[in-house]
């Protein structure tokens, strides 16, 4: 065993039962290795269950900034004995675990540390309330866990008592319980721990955040005002997110709400409402996960045909059916190009982190209102639940909402044969009116049958095929507006890149650095939107072999790729993971490394790169 | 068919309202459905509803589903927006337009195919929020435009054209709107525009959720003499328990109807309802009685019509979610974004 110490660089995961309190005490952990300025990333691997299942939580400390999910722990916090023996084959030799002592038994590794703090016991002796033994078993842990870490315990007191400001009676009783797990291994002291923790500056100014907050906010900044939703997990903080910055930031002089927030019967009624709403002039939207959008491809294709701007967040969970619901995956892409029956297409944004989820957030509600059309963010329970340790959220004082063609009453005065679905600036959209702007003009009829310019009723086959031709031009538009992809060029002679998109960035980029640094240079494009720029196929031109990497079992990335672009799908080699855990760089090597390994051709398509990251 | 506005020609003798239109204001484009069909009536209801209330029609939003009922918001007030929803689904849509603006008039129409089968959890939930708006079903016990298989609303026992009988239970979409807390709730008959007119005017004039259940003959698939939604099955079994006269400023007005019990229903904006009893006993601020005489009265096979049920004081969605009394689509940009400082805030508690 080695016994140089590693600062700022190592994996705890907590192995808890769900419903014992668990997560607050891990969360306090996360946050205070992150005031102590120190990157992390935590990752809450939660069962769909409310008690009594195994539950888990990891927190990745990086002073240089990996923030992907990471094998190989470094300090185990082993709190259910059911999972012990799967949470003991995770601890890295020479790593640490900590377990509850009070019922003392041998573990089978000789490689390691084994911790034993009998918490139960030293908790029973302090607190009589049965349910206060439960929870301040937790908070014991985390005290041992700061002397074990070098954890500033100051930091930690004060984020109890900012987290208890209202309840300033557990301020004592929490700090108590620190103590506890302090002085037990001050009185045993164990072995010491090669990682630890020290002050730094490198999170200086971050935030810690999740998507979901951040795309709540993203639709307060929007000038959302009406949010409709059904509970599903992992969207369902999203729109109570909304609701909660709405009451501190939309009160109107006289206490009324200046946005109406709706939990709606279903996933159908929700998407309706927020239809309903955006036909009407508002900007609303609504959030769901995979089960929500396969309800609600019906109005997804209305709004597209009748043209009806709305911005759905689908916070993507493990599929098919109801799947794993509280694991991440990116398997809804294909489902949501191209929702509902018919010719339709959507606008979908793959943000990659909860900053991005901010700013596509409030961009989606530019886009739906320009595009006429659904725009759907796609992120996943990944970004969207966990917290993130990101650029603080930024909005430019001169940023203009782009509202787009929508006809006031003053501009419908200079129109003297307005018509909702006429081609006027050749983009392929029409403008619109909302009711009661103007005592007799611009009245129109929206409907989902096929329509005239004027949006009367038709079976004229040629103005049928017109309207859906015209509405592929829009996506030639859209295509114009959306957010380009973000590029890096490591190496400008290597024939092999990497292509990605949404929250498996940090890991992709983690790998393509170890890759260069073992000589090996991939170039890396994250795409950012459909429909896919010209920067897309112009990156596979430049490439021999392009490996996209994302989470689901059938490529539906690539296949996106290869039915909407030129590019020949034998030069698109997919790597899959799918087993609904946020992606690690180590598993995203591993598979690159293989193919290179089995295809010589392959490999001879890599050169030196430019730089090592 | 095609979309066929009619001529714009007004004849200079035409009565005018208020507002200085004439009925030919309120119309809608050539009705394509089928000749004697009741929809064509309850349009001329709405019609003369929206003209003698005064109006105007771009404050009003006509929604609608899918079905024969759904395409007659297409015949009725040529200015103002309609939308024609997916099937079963106008309410959320309705509810979201109501959310973005709550001071246009919101009429909605479907059938008991869109309300009682495919919408009616919508529908359930449109009315437990009381959602202000008149909800109209054109209620032919039918699905007309795929050629006449049985609604929901169809009665126990009751035959199709072709003599097959229906097995399963009506829903009473009066009684189960009562039930669920919609402060207005009428039947009438599409052939009796006597008491049609009034119950809309009386219906847009309401704060809340205004159902009104209107049978309304299919003259194709539903009108022969085994059917209990027909022309002759209900102006032999209407059983009305009151008469309405609605009179829009309750100031203006003194009550002097003298003959039989009447009683005044002041709404929300002022205006009122006059209720000429028929029945006796009928008292409909009672929802327990109304109940009893509903059931009752559908036991015997009558078509109880009138105006079944008020809950005089109202109330809307906007109230029970204290949304701004401006309607949130009338604000800028500028007033929603709590803009760059604000941010800065938002920032430290995430720090």
């Amino acid at each position: 065993m080695s016994t140089e110490i590693r600062y700022n660089e190592f994996v705890i995961k907590f192995a808890n039962v769900n419903g014992s309190g668990s997560a607050s005490a891990n969360t306090f952990c996360a946050r205070a290795l992150f005031r102590m300025g120190i990157p992390v990333s935590a990752k809450n691997i939660f069962p769909s269950n409310i008690q009594g299942m195994p539950t888990w939580y990891e927190i990745r400390a990086s002073q240089s900034g990996k923030l992907a999910r990471r094998d190989g722990i470094d300090v185990m916090v082993a709190m259910n004995p059911q999972t012990y023996a799967q949470d003991l084959a995770e601890v890295v030799p020479g790593g640490t675990l900590l377990y509850d002592s009070s019922w003392p038994r041998t573990f089978e590794r000789d490689d390691i540390n084994v911790l034993g703090v009998p918490i139960a016991k030293l908790v029973a002796r302090v607190f009589k309330d049965a349910r206060q033994r439960q929870l301040f078993k937790n908070i014991t842990y985390l005290g041992a866990m700061t002397l074990l870490l070098g954890i500033d315990i100051e930091v930690v007191t004060r984020l109890l008592a900012e987290q208890f400001r209202s309840k300033p009676d557990l301020v004592g009783p929490n700090v108590q319980a620190l103590e506890i797990g302090r002085e037990y291994l001050r009185a045993n002291p164990p072995p010491p721990v090669p990682v630890q923790a020290r002050a730094s500056d490198a999170a200086r100014g971050k935030i810690m955040i999740t998507g979901n907050e951040a795309a709540a906010l993203g639709a307060i900044y929007a000038g959302a005002t009406v949010a409709s939703w059904y509970p599903i997990t992992p969207s369902t903080s999203l729109a109570e997110a909304f609701e909660k910055h709405a009451r501190r930031l939309r009160k109107d002089d006289k206490g009324g709400l200046r946005a109406a927030v709706i939990q709606a019967e279903d996933e159908l009624a929700a998407i309706g409402m927020a239809i309903g709403a955006n036909w009407n002039g508002a900007r609303a939207f609504t959030a769901t996960s995979g089960p929500g959008i396969s309800l609600m491809g019906e109005f997804l294709g209305l709004a597209y045909f009748a043209e009806i701007p709305v911005v759905l967040f689908d916070i993507q969970r493990g599929g098919p059916s109801t799947g794993m619901p509280t694991r991440t995956q990116q398997s809804d892409i294909l489902a949501c190009a191209y929702a509902s029956h018919g010719d339709t297409r959507h606008v979908l944004l793959f943000p990659s982190d909860p900053n991005e989820c901010f700013t596509f957030s409030a961009e989606a509600f530019d886009l739906a209102d320009r595009l006429q059309t659904p725009v759907i963010v796609m992120s996943d329970l990944d970004i969207g639940m966990n917290d993130w340790v990101v650029d603080p959220l930024e909005w430019a004082e001169a940023r203009v909402h782009d509202r787009g063609k929508l006809l006031t009453a003053d501009a419908l005065e200079q129109i003297s044969d307005f018509a909702r679905y006429r081609d006027v600036d050749g983009d392929a959209i029409g403008y619109r009116t909302v009711p009661g702007s103007h005592p007799d003009k611009g009245a129109y009829f929206t409907r989902g049958t096929s329509h005239n310019e004027y949006g009367g009723y038709t079976e004229d086959g040629n103005m049928h095929a017109e309207t859906l031709r015209r509405l592929k031009r829009k996506f030639t538009t859209a295509a114009g507006l959306v957010p380009k992809p973000v590029v890096r060029t490591l190496s400008a002679k290597s024939r092999l890149g990497v292509i990605n998109i949404g929250g498996t960035d940090l890991a992709v980029r983690e790998a393509i650095d170890r890759f260069a640094a073992e000589g090996r240079g991939l170039n890396h494009m994250r795409i950012r939107a459909f429909p896919f720029t010209g920067e897309v196929a112009e990156f596979a031109d430049r490439h021999d072999y392009v490996f996209v990497v994302e989470q689901n079992r059938d490529a539906q990335l690539r296949s996106l790729i290869v039915s909407e672009t030129s590019i020949a799908g034998d030069k698109l080699v997919p790597i899959l993971n799918f087993d609904g855990l946020p992606l690690t760089a180590a598993s995203v090597h591993e598979a690159i490394s293989d193919v290179l390994q089995s295809n010589p051709e392959v490999e001879e398509a890599v050169s030196a790169p430019l730089t090592v990251a | 068919m095609t979309y066929i506005k009619k001529p714009q020609f007004k004849h200079p003798g035409l009565a005018r309202n208020s507002l200085g239109l004439t009925h030919r204001d309120y119309e809608g484009v050539v009705s394509t459905l089928c000749a004697g069909c009741g929809h064509d009536s309850v349009t001329a209801a709405i019609i003369e509803a929206c003209f003698e209330l005064a109006v105007p029609p771009h404050r009003v939003a006509k929604l609608s589903g899918i079905g024969c009922s759904s395409k007659t918001t297409n015949y009725f007030l040529n200015r103002s927006h309609g939308f024609n929803a997916v099937h079963g689904r106008m309410p959320s849509i309705a509810t979201g337009a109501n959310l973005a603006n709550r001071d246009l008039l919101y009429v909605g129409v479907s059938g008991d195919g869109d309300s009682a089968s495919i919408g009616l959890g919508q529908l359930c939930h449109a009315i437990r929020r009381r959602l202000d708006m008149v909800y109209i079903v054109e209620n032919n016990g039918t699905y007309g435009l795929t050629k006449g298989q049985f609604s929901a609303t169809n009665d126990r026992h009751s035959k199709s054209r072709r003599g097959a009988e229906t097995p399963f239970d009506a829903i009473d979409l009066a009684t189960l709107a009562i039930e669920l807390g919609a402060g207005f709730v009428a039947r009438s008959f599409s052939g009796d525009k006597q008491q049609l007119v009034p119950l809309i005017k009386a219906a847009m004039a309401y704060n809340g959720f205004a159902l009104i259940d209107v049978i309304s003959p299919c003259v194709t698939f539903n009108n022969h003499a085994a059917s209990t939604k027909s022309y002759d099955y209900v102006r032999m079994h209407n059983e009305a328990v009151d008469r309405i006269d609605f009179v829009p400023d309750a100031k203006a007005i003194t009550l002097d109807y003298g003959e039989g019990e009447s009683v005044s229903v002041n709404l929300h904006d002022g205006s009122s309802i006059t209720l000429r009893k028929i029945a006796d006993d009928y008292d409909p601020r009672d929802q327990l009685a109304v109940l009893g005489t509903l059931r009752r009265d559908r036991a015997e096979g009558k078509v109880t019509t009138g105006l079944l049920f008020i809950d005089e004081a109202g109330g809307d969605l906007h109230a029970a979610i204290q949304t701004s009394s401006r309607p949130l689509n009338s604000y800028a940009m500028s007033e929603l974004c709590p803009g760059t400082d604000k941010l800065a805030e938002i920032n430290d508690q995430f720090r």
